[in-house]
C-alpha cells in the first residue's frame, strides 16, 4: 500500500482559529458510540470550556464548547456517522467576544496527591476521550484497567493508514506531552510499565520520544519501533504484536492485561491535568488531492469541515469524495457542514487519481483466489464469508467467525473480482447485532409477561380466598 | 463530492481478473517457444482453433444464460482454458477434437454450474479427460519430437499443419508418431521388459520424456515467474510435486524393478504444466493454504496411483477433476484458526 503522507506529517503543524459557530455532535464517534444529552438550553449564554452535554453512559464522555457565545439551536445536522445526521448542540460566538472562561484549577502535580479513584473522578468531567477512533471515556477505560488489574499500559503510535500522520505531528512536536500523560496514565491505572509502540515509518517521530525519555529517565516506560504494516494499528493486533499474547477474539486488550490508549488521548490527559483544559480540540490530517496544502491542523471540536479544507487551501480540482478517518476505513461524508469530532483523526478530500481512479470494471464473481485470505490480519477465510452470505447461511457465517472481522478493508484491497467483501461483512453484521438485540428484547418481554401472569394469578387467588373467607364469616353470623 | 454512499475501504490494489488471466497466458511462453521447436510452430494453430471454439462457447453460454457476452468475456478466464487446452492435447491434434474438448469445457465444465467463478470442476480437465474418453486413439497420439522424429523441422511444420487441419494421409502417421514415455513404461512393462530395456526406448530423454522433458522445464520456468508475480501461491505446485515424488519413491524403493524413478515422473506427461498452470486453478481449487496443501498432495499421489496401476498412461486430469471433488471436504476440515480463537 503505497503511503501518501511523508511530506504532510513533515509539514509544520498548523493551529486553526477558533471558529464563530461550532456543531457539537452529540455523537463523537464514527459509527455505534453513545449518545449524549445536552445539558444546556437554547439561548443558554456559555463560556468557552464550558460543558454542553452529558453521556447517558459511563463509556461515554461529557462534550464541552471551545468557544463562547450563545445556545442558537439543538437540531439535528449532518455529521460524521454512519447513520447520517443527528442531534447537535450548535453554539454561536456573540458579536463581542466573551473574556476567556477560567479554566477549572488545573491539577498539577497535584494529581499525585490524589488517590486514583479521586482523580478519576475528576476525569470524568473531563471529556477526555480515546482519540483513535472509538471516542470511549478516558475515565471509563481507566477504571475498568483497575479493576481487572492490567499490568501493562500500551500507547498506540503505530498509525499505519496509508494518508493519517496527526499523531505522527503529535509525538514529534509534544513527546514530553505524550510521556508526561503517560506517567498520569501509570499511575491512575495502576500498571506498572508502558510501551509507546510507534510504526517504524516515523524515525522523527521515535526520535522525539527517545529523546524526551532520556530526559525524562522513567524506567518504567519503553518506546518500541513496530512494523508500519496496515492495519497494525488495530488494537488487538497491536497487543500481539507488542506482547506476543492473542486477545480473545471479540475480547478487550484488558482480557490479557494491557490497557491500550492512543498517544494522543495521553497527550490530551497531560494537558488537562497541567493546564486544566477539557477535551476542546485534537490534532486532524487534512489532505488529499483537493486540498493545496495538505497538512496537519489543531483544530477545535465543532469546526465545520468546509473550514478544515478551507484552511489547508483549497486545489484545483474539485474532490469527488470527503472521507473522514482513513482511507481504508474511514466514512464518506455527503456534506462538508458536518463537524470534525472528537474521534475524527483525518479529513480526505479525496481525487478519483487519490483513489485509482474507477474501478476496472463492475464487480465479477469471486474466483476463489484466496488472496482475501491472505491479506486477512485476523486469519479469516473472507471468499467462504463471502460464499456464505450469497447463500445465507447463518451457521456457516458463525462457523466462519464472522463475528471476528474487524472491516480493516484488506480483502477489498486485494480482491481481483472488485467485491465490496468489507462493505456486505459491515452490513451482516449490524444485521446480526440488530436480530441478537431484538431476540433479547424479545426475550425481556415474554419473561416479564410470564410475571404478569403469575402476579395477575397470586391476585386473583388472594381475591378469591378473601371472598372465600368473608363467605365463610358471613355463614357462621348466620347460623350464629 | 458525489458518491458519498460509497463504503471503505476507499483505495484498491489494482489487481483485476483480467490481469491475473493475463500473466497465466504470458507465463506459458517459454512453453510456447519450446513447443515450437520441437513439433514445428503448429501450436498457434491449435490455439487459434483452441480460441475460437472457446469464445464461440462462451458467448453462446452467455447468450442462453441471458447474460451480457461483453463484460462476462472481458475477464479472458476463457483464454487461459483455450490456452491450457491447446498446450496439453497432442500437439499434431485434429481441429475438430480440438474443437470438441475446449467446448466441453467451457459449456459442460464451466457454464453448466453458472460460469466464472462457480464451476467445482477444472474446466480445461473436463474437457481433456471427456476428449481422452471419446477420441482414446488420437488423444493419444503423440508427435515425436524434432531431435527424434526422421521429419526435420520444416518437414515436421508442414506434417503438423496438415494433421491438425485433417488433411494428413491418415497411412503416413506411423512416420510421425511415437508411444510417449509414460506410455512405453506401461506397455514395455506390460510386456514383461525389465527397466533398464524399457529406459532404452526411444520414447525417454536425458532425465524424462522425450522432447516432453523440455517442455516441462519450459512450464516449469513460466510458474515460476507466477510464483514471483505472487499471481499463484507455492502450496499446490510444491505438494502436487511433492507427492507425486514421494509417491514414487515409495514404489521405486519397494519395487525397483516395475517402477520408474521420481524424475522421470516428475519430468513427463503433463506433471509440470499441470502442478503450476491446471492444479493452482483456483476457482476448483481449496481455499485455505493448509487446504491447497492437502489438495495438491492429493493430485501428486492419485496421480502416481493412477500411472502405476491404472489402465490409462497419464492420470493427471483425472487427478484433478478428483481432487475437485474433494474440496468442499477440504474446505470444511482446513479451517485456518481466527486470531485469538482456539481451533475447533
Amino acid at each position: 500500500m503505497p503511503s501518501r503522507k511523508r511530506e504532510v506529517a513533515a509539514r509544520p503543524l498548523l493551529v486553526a482559529p477558533r471558529p464563530h459557530r461550532v456543531v457539537l455532535a452529540l455523537r463523537q464517534s464514527i459509527d455505534g458510540g453513545v449518545d449524549l444529552e445536552p445539558c444546556i438550553a437554547p439561548g443558554a449564554r456559555i463560556r468557552p470550556g464550558d460543558c454542553v452535554a452529558r453521556p447517558r453512559r459511563a463509556d461515554g464522555a461529557a462534550l464541552h464548547t471551545p468557544i463562547g457565545g450563545i445556545v442558537s439551536t439543538l437540531a439535528r445536522h449532518p455529521l460524521v456517522h454512519a447513520d447520517g445526521p443527528g442531534p447537535c448542540v450548535i453554539v454561536e460566538a456573540g458579536s463581542s467576544p466573551d473574556p476567556e472562561s477560567a479554566p477549572s484549577e488545573p491539577l498539577g502535580d497535584g494529581y499525585r496527591a490524589l488517590a486514583p479513584e479521586a482523580l478519576l473522578e475528576r476525569l470524568r468531567d473531563s471529556g477526555l476521550a480515546g482519540l483513535g477512533g472509538a471516542a470511549f471515556a478516558l475515565d471509563a477505560k481507566l477504571d475498568q484497567a483497575r479493576n481487572r488489574g492490567c499490568g501493562l499500559l500500551l500507547l498506540n503510535g503505530a498509525e499505519c493508514d496509508p494518508w493519517i500522520c496527526c499523531d505522527d505531528r503529535l509525538m514529534r512536536d509534544r513527546a514530553a506531552e505524550i510521556l508526561d500523560g503517560a506517567q498520569v496514565l501509570l499511575y491512575a491505572s495502576g500498571a506498572a510499565r508502558c510501551v509507546v509502540a510507534v510504526g517504524d515509518d516515523k524515525p522523527e517521530a521515535l526520535g522525539a520520544l527517545g529523546a524526551g525519555l532520556a530526559a525524562l529517565g522513567d524506567e518504567r516506560i519503553t518506546l518500541q519501533a513496530i512494523p508500519a504494516l496496515y492495519p497494525a494499528g488495530a488494537e488487538n493486533l497491536l497487543v500481539a504484536t507488542v506482547t506476543g499474547m492473542a486477545v480473545p477474539a471479540g475480547g478487550l486488550p484488558a482480557d490479557v492485561g494491557v490497557l491500550c490508549h492512543n498517544v494522543a488521548s495521553a497527550a490530551a490527559l497531560a494537558r488537562f491535568v497541567r493546564r486544566g483544559e477539557p477535551l476542546l480540540r485534537r490534532i486532524v490530517t487534512v489532505t488529499g488531492g483537493g486540498v493545496a496544502e495538505p497538512c496537519n491542523i489543531e483544530a477545535w471540536i465543532g469546526t465545520p469541515l468546509a473550514e478544515l479544507l478551507a484552511l489547508a487551501g483549497s486545489g484545483t480540482a474539485p474532490p469527488e469524495r470527503l472521507i473522514v478517518g482513513g482511507a481504508m476505513s474511514g466514512l464518506a461524508v455527503a456534506d462538508a457542514s458536518a463537524p470534525l469530532t472528537k474521534a475524527a483523526n483525518c479529513v480526505i478530500a479525496a481525487t478519483a487519481a487519490d483513489l485509482g481512479g474507477p474501478r476496472s470494471g463492475p464487480e465479477l464473481p469471486c474466483i476463489r483466489c484466496g488472496d482475501c485470505a491472505h491479506a486477512c490480519p485476523v486469519d479469516l477465510q473472507p471468499q467462504l464469508l463471502h460464499w456464505a452470505l450469497r447463500a445465507g447461511d447463518p451457521l456457516a457465517l458463525a462457523r466462519l467467525r464472522l463475528e471476528d472481522c474487524i472491516e480493516c478493508g484488506c480483502c477489498d484491497y486485494v480482491c481481483p473480482s472488485g467485491i465490496p467483501l468489507t462493505a456486505r461483512f459491515r452490513a451482516a453484521r449490524a444485521a446480526e447485532l440488530r436480530r441478537k438485540e431484538a431476540e433479547a428484547q424479545a426475550r425481556d418481554w415474554r419473561e416479564r409477561h410470564a410475571a404478569q401472569v403469575v402476579r395477575r394469578e397470586r391476585v386473583a387467588a388472594a381475591e378469591r380466598a378473601q371472598f372465600e373467607r368473608a363467605r365463610a364469616e358471613g355463614d357462621g353470623e348466620a347460623g350464629a | 463530492m458525489n458518491e458519498a454512499s460509497a463504503p471503505a475501504p476507499h483505495l484498491s490494489g489494482g489487481r483485476s481478473v483480467a490481469r491475473v488471466m493475463g500473466l497465466v497466458l504470458l507465463a506459458l511462453l517459454p512453453y510456447a517457444l519450446v513447443h515450437a521447436w520441437l513439433y514445428g510452430p503448429v501450436l498457434p494453430l491449435q490455439l487459434a482453433v483452441a480460441t475460437a471454439a472457446a469464445l464461440g462457447a462462451e458467448a453462446l453460454a452467455l447468450r442462453l444464460r441471458n447474460r451480457d457476452p461483453g463484460t462476462a468475456l472481458r475477464d479472458r478466464s476463457v483464454l487461459v482454458t483455450a490456452a491450457l487446452l491447446a498446450a496439453a492435447l497432442p500437439p499434431f491434434l485434429p481441429w475438430w477434437i480440438t474443437v470438441f474438448a475446449t467446448a466441453i469445457a467451457v459449456l459442460l465444465g464451466k457454464h453448466a454450474f453458472g460460469g466464472l467463478g462457480q464451476n467445482p470442476f477444472n474446466p480445461a480437465m473436463v474437457g481433456y479427460a471427456t476428449a481422452l474418453l471419446a477420441f482414446p486413439q488420437e488423444m493419444t497420439r503423440w508427435t515425436l519430437p524434432v531431435t527424434a522424429s526422421p521429419l526435420d523441422w520444416s518437414a515436421l511444420a508442414s506434417t503438423g499443419f496438415a494433421s491438425v487441419l485433417g488433411l494428413a494421409n491418415t497411412a503416413a502417421i506411423d512416420g510421425w508418431t511415437g508411444a510417449t514415455a509414460l506410455e512405453a513404461l506401461h506397455t514395455g512393462l506390460a510386456q514383461r521388459l525389465t527397466m533398464p530395456e524399457i529406459r532404452a526406448l526411444p520414447a525417454f530423454g536425458t532425465f524424462g520424456g522425450a522432447g516432453v522433458e523440455w517442455l516441462a522445464l519450459a512450464a516449469l520456468l513460466g510458474g515460476l515467474a507466477l510464483l514471483l508475480l505472487q499471481v499463484i501461491r507455492w502450496q499446490v505446485p510444491v505438494a502436487v510435486l511433492a507427492g507425486l515424488a514421494t509417491a514414487a519413491a515409495l514404489g521405486r524403493a519397494f519395487d525397483p524393478g516395475a517402477h520408474a524413478g521420481v524424475l522421470l515422473h516428475l519430468f513427463a506427461g503433463s506433471t509440470m504444466l499441470g502442478a503450476f498452470f491446471i492444479a493452482t486453478d483456483p476457482v476448483s481449487g481449496a481455499a485455505s493454504a493448509r487446504g491447497r496443501l492437502v489438495f495438491g498432495a492429493g493430485i501428486g499421489v492419485l496421480t502416481y496411483l493412477i500411472r502405476a496401476f491404472g489402465v490409462h498412461p497419464d492420470g493427471f486430469a483425472f487427478a484433478v477433476l478428483l481432487m475437485n471433488l474433494a474440496v468442499p471436504l477440504i474446505d470444511r476440515h482446513t479451517l485456518t484458526q481466527v486470531h485469538g480463537r482456539a481451533r475447533t
